[in-house]
């Protein structure tokens, strides 16, 4: 394979799309093909094919708003529909070239235009089971340019020059990253892609791996190439069986293409990936857990130093990134590193893909540059919160992030700014909240999250979610006391402090983020005795003798 | 740690002192009679660094370190003892005597517990968090020990020497977070298991988790100390 040989294949895929007249794409994310994208497009097929008319049906990856799916956008015109239904096929189908169909047309201009796609971009325009649609837009073509005329120091200097963060939530520079596993000693070393997303309301990465498999196999080689490695895993969780099977076909089409495997493109650099599925343990999304687990034991964390970077797979040097992370790689070497440091805010630069969940319009992915103010994303790209509610926090970072009060809507989202606020980046998970949550209830919820995942190993975590649980459940019942709070915060901070990794390290962020912008609604629940979202069932308090507890 | 031979200086509580380059702080302490708390760490095992008691500050970083697996560097500057540690020390014992059935009076290891020496050097006089009190089971399968997993504080010195030192390892972990618990084999009864009765994981156990049948009451003081010189041994020979 070479670069004129990749040119060919994207010239006859553009002839073989320029017989016809219109393209219908439907998506095939999990979320649409729950609401019957599945028979929608059979449906269409079937139809495209009696009417006589030149449509190609193309199945896509996620095209952003899933709560409006099953979604099919109509090109060249560009228009989509939602909520589209198998009985609508004919109708679409007979509107081409004359007038959209009535009633189906999703106006959704200011959820898209504020959005920049990096990541994205060719989610919602290709098959992702069809490695020639991905190479007809640019794919593999940076893989290939960093073979033939980059040297792998190269690489790391145009990722470095970037300025692209770990996505996966830490936001370690993945330049640096790069460059620590290049310098590890060593002929054996390994690539690893976490795509162990477990946080309750994230699903960016898997709609990459789902939308566009191939960018993150691209951006995994052109790791591989940059520190020296020739074996790479994916580690997926085997709930999203939709990926696992598009990225096992996007595999095998890579290595058939000869994009994968030995002496690639003619160089001496040999690469292959192998695919990697979780049990559903959340805690092996850690990267020391998510090593322990692809080598087949327990999915444990353990302290670092070392870092997997010095030893990691079998004791080698390895680099971990996040799905996310990979699937920027593709872009920034063929753009350059100035053009995606050009994105962003100063300290996070470029793009970051956020799920939008919880109480809002437009539920689903949305990317958007770094530091974009949230009130940006949550009022006019999330188109605000429905039903006349009014919104009251947002919870970034999953289970172990904090939730941001109404007042500081206009933080601009990057790592830091979060980070200040006392909550985290994450991957990318925003649950909004509106005047109907409790936000003892909501850490409450969170902390048995943490609980049920924490691995048991260290105690802080293991003991210490299990008692901020009971804590929280005396509150959210109406039985908690002012002491009892002060018990909390204490705990929280030793179990922050002193825990063996980041989900006990992150896990007290619920609670002490809602204890410092919601301290009125624990008094309520404690002084009260009432929820102020009317959420906890507090029974009227009735005089109890105090329990005696056996020790 | 071969290759990286050489000296390293540091301070620990204000001791200079000097330790070899791969050394742990917690080892350079201990030769220099400096006590760190230390739970799940035994000499002679591999460390896991999972109880968090041997945490320590180093200067010019806000991070606290586990002793039993940081290994020292040039210059740095440990600090053994401090409000901080001993309030997160205190929080994590009274998280361990809150999380099972920990009553000291009628268990067989009362005065031989390490867990019951740390609350005492550690000055826990009282829990404050709410006791959890767990159902949890007696396995007395075995003719010569039992397990009482209300003790256990999965530690896992157990599963360590089974499968370190004894090299049968029948003890493993199952189950997550709060609901780990220790198995022998694939969770069948220690008495049908593969064990080899060596009784190592017993001279281990640092509570009255894992206990001798014929000692009775509080007459059952443990001897973990024949790991190191066990090792030894096999080292030279």
């Amino acid at each position: 394979m070479t670069i004129e040989e990749l040119e060919q294949i994207a010239k006859s895929v553009s002839q073989e799309n320029a017989k016809y007249d219109f393209e219908v794409n439907v998506c095939m994310d999990l979320a649409c093909m729950s609401q019957g994208a599945d028979r929608l497009r059979e449906a269409l097929e079937k139809t495209a094919e009696a009417s006589g008319k030149k449509v190609l049906i193309r199945r896509t990856g996620c095209m952003g708003p899933c709560s409006s799916g099953p979604l099919v956008r109509v090109d060249p015109d560009e228009l989509l529909y939602h909520h589209v239904k198998d009985t609508n096929a004919e109708a679409i189908v007979g509107s081409l070239g004359g007038e959209p169909v009535q009633g189906l047309q999703c106006d959704l201009n200011e959820h898209f235009d504020k959005q920049v796609r990096v990541v994205l971009e060719n989610a919602g325009h290709i098959d992702p089971e069809k490695i020639d649609d991905y190479i007809s837009r640019d794919g593999y073509k940076a893989l290939l340019t960093a073979l033939t005329e980059m040297t792998p120091n190269g690489v790391i200097h145009r990722i470095t020059e970037s300025g692209l963060r770990g996505r996966g939530g830490g936001g370690y520079p993945t330049g640096l990253k790069w460059g620590t596993v290049a310098k590890a000693a060593g002929e054996l070393k390994y690539v690893v892609c976490n795509g162990d997303e477990g946080d309750p309301g994230a699903f960016m990465d898997r709609s990459v791996m789902e939308g566009d498999p191939h960018r993150v196999i691209e951006g995994m080689a052109i790791a591989a190439y940059a520190v020296g490695a020739n074996k790479g895993f994916i580690y997926v969780r085997a709930e999203y069986p939709i990926a696992v099977s598009r990225l096992t076909t996007a595999l095998r089409e890579a290595r058939r293409r000869g994009l994968l495997g030995n002496n690639i493109c003619n160089t001496p650099f040999c690469f292959d990936v192998e695919i990697r599925l979780g049990a559903g343990a959340f805690v092996c999304g850690e990267e020391t857990a998510l090593l322990a687990s692809i080598e087949g034991r327990r999915g444990t964390p353990k302290p670092r130093p070392p870092y997997p970077a010095v030893s990691g797979l079998w004791g080698k040097p390895t680099l971990i990134n996040n799905v996310e992370t990979y699937a920027n790689i593709a872009p920034i070497v063929r753009n350059g590193g100035k053009w995606f440091a050009g994105m962003g805010s100063e300290r996070s630069k470029g793009t970051k893909v956020f799920a939008l969940t919880g109480k809002i319009t437009n539920t689903g992915l949305v990317e958007v540059p770094m530091g974009i103010k949230l009130r940006e994303i949550i009022e006019v790209i999330g188109g605000g919160v429905p039903d006349g509610h009014t919104f009251k926090a947002v919870q970034t970072g999953g289970p172990s992030g904090g939730c941001i009060p109404a007042e500081m809507l206009d933080l601009g989202v990057s790592y830091d700014a979060l980070m200040a606020v006392g909550s985290i980046m994450g991957s990318g998970g925003m649950i909004v909240m509106d005047d109907t949550s409790c936000m003892v209830n909501v850490a409450r919820f969170f902390v048995e999250f943490c609980m049920t995942e924490s691995c048991g190993k260290c105690i802080p975590c293991r003991a210490g979610t299990a008692q901020m649980f009971t804590l929280l459940t005396r509150i959210c019942e109406g039985k908690g006391t002012m002491e009892d709070l002060d018990l909390l915060v204490g705990l929280c901070q030793t179990i922050k402090e002193t825990s063996l990794c980041g989900l006990g390290m992150t896990a007290p962020n619920p609670v002490l983020s809602t204890i410092k912008y919601f301290k009125n609604e624990y008094i309520e629940h404690i002084v009260h005795k009432r929820c102020p979202a009317g959420v906890c069932n507090i029974e009227a308090p009735v005089p109890e003798a105090p329990m005696e507890v056996l020790a | 740690m071969s290759e990286s031979m050489g000296v390293k200086t540091l301070i620990i509580d204000g001791q200079e002192l000097s330790a070899r380059a791969g050394q742990t702080i917690l080892e350079v302490a201990q030769e220099n009679e400096i006590n760190i708390p230390t739970l799940c760490h035994l000499e002679g095992l591999s460390d896991v660094g999972a109880c968090r008691l041997c945490l320590v500050e180093i200067k010019g970083s806000n991070k606290l370190l586990p002793a039993c697996v940081a290994t020292v560097h040039e210059g740095m500057e440990v600090i053994t003892d401090s409000e901080r540690l001993r309030k997160h020390r205190r929080t994590i014992l009274e998280l361990l005597f809150a999380e099972r059935n920990h009553i000291c009076s009628v268990c067989v290891s009362n005065g031989h517990c390490e867990l019951q020496s740390l609350a005492q050097e550690q000055g826990l006089t009282h829990i404050s968090l709410p006791y959890r009190n767990p159902a949890l089971t007696i396995d007395a399968s075995h003719e010569r020990f039992t397990a009482d997993h209300n003790r256990c504080i999965l530690c896992m010195r157990c599963v360590r020497v089974c499968a370190e030192i004894e090299g049968a390892h029948i003890w493993d972990v199952m189950g997550r977070g709060i609901n780990s618990i220790v198995i022998t084999d694939l969770h069948e009864d220690w008495g049908s298991s593969a064990c080899t009765r060596c009784g190592k994981c017993v001279q281990v156990c640092p509570t009255g988790a894992l206990f001798d049948k014929s000692k009775i009451g509080s007459d059952h003081p443990k001897y973990p100390d024949f790991l190191p010189y066990l090792n030894l041994m096999r080292e030279a020979r």
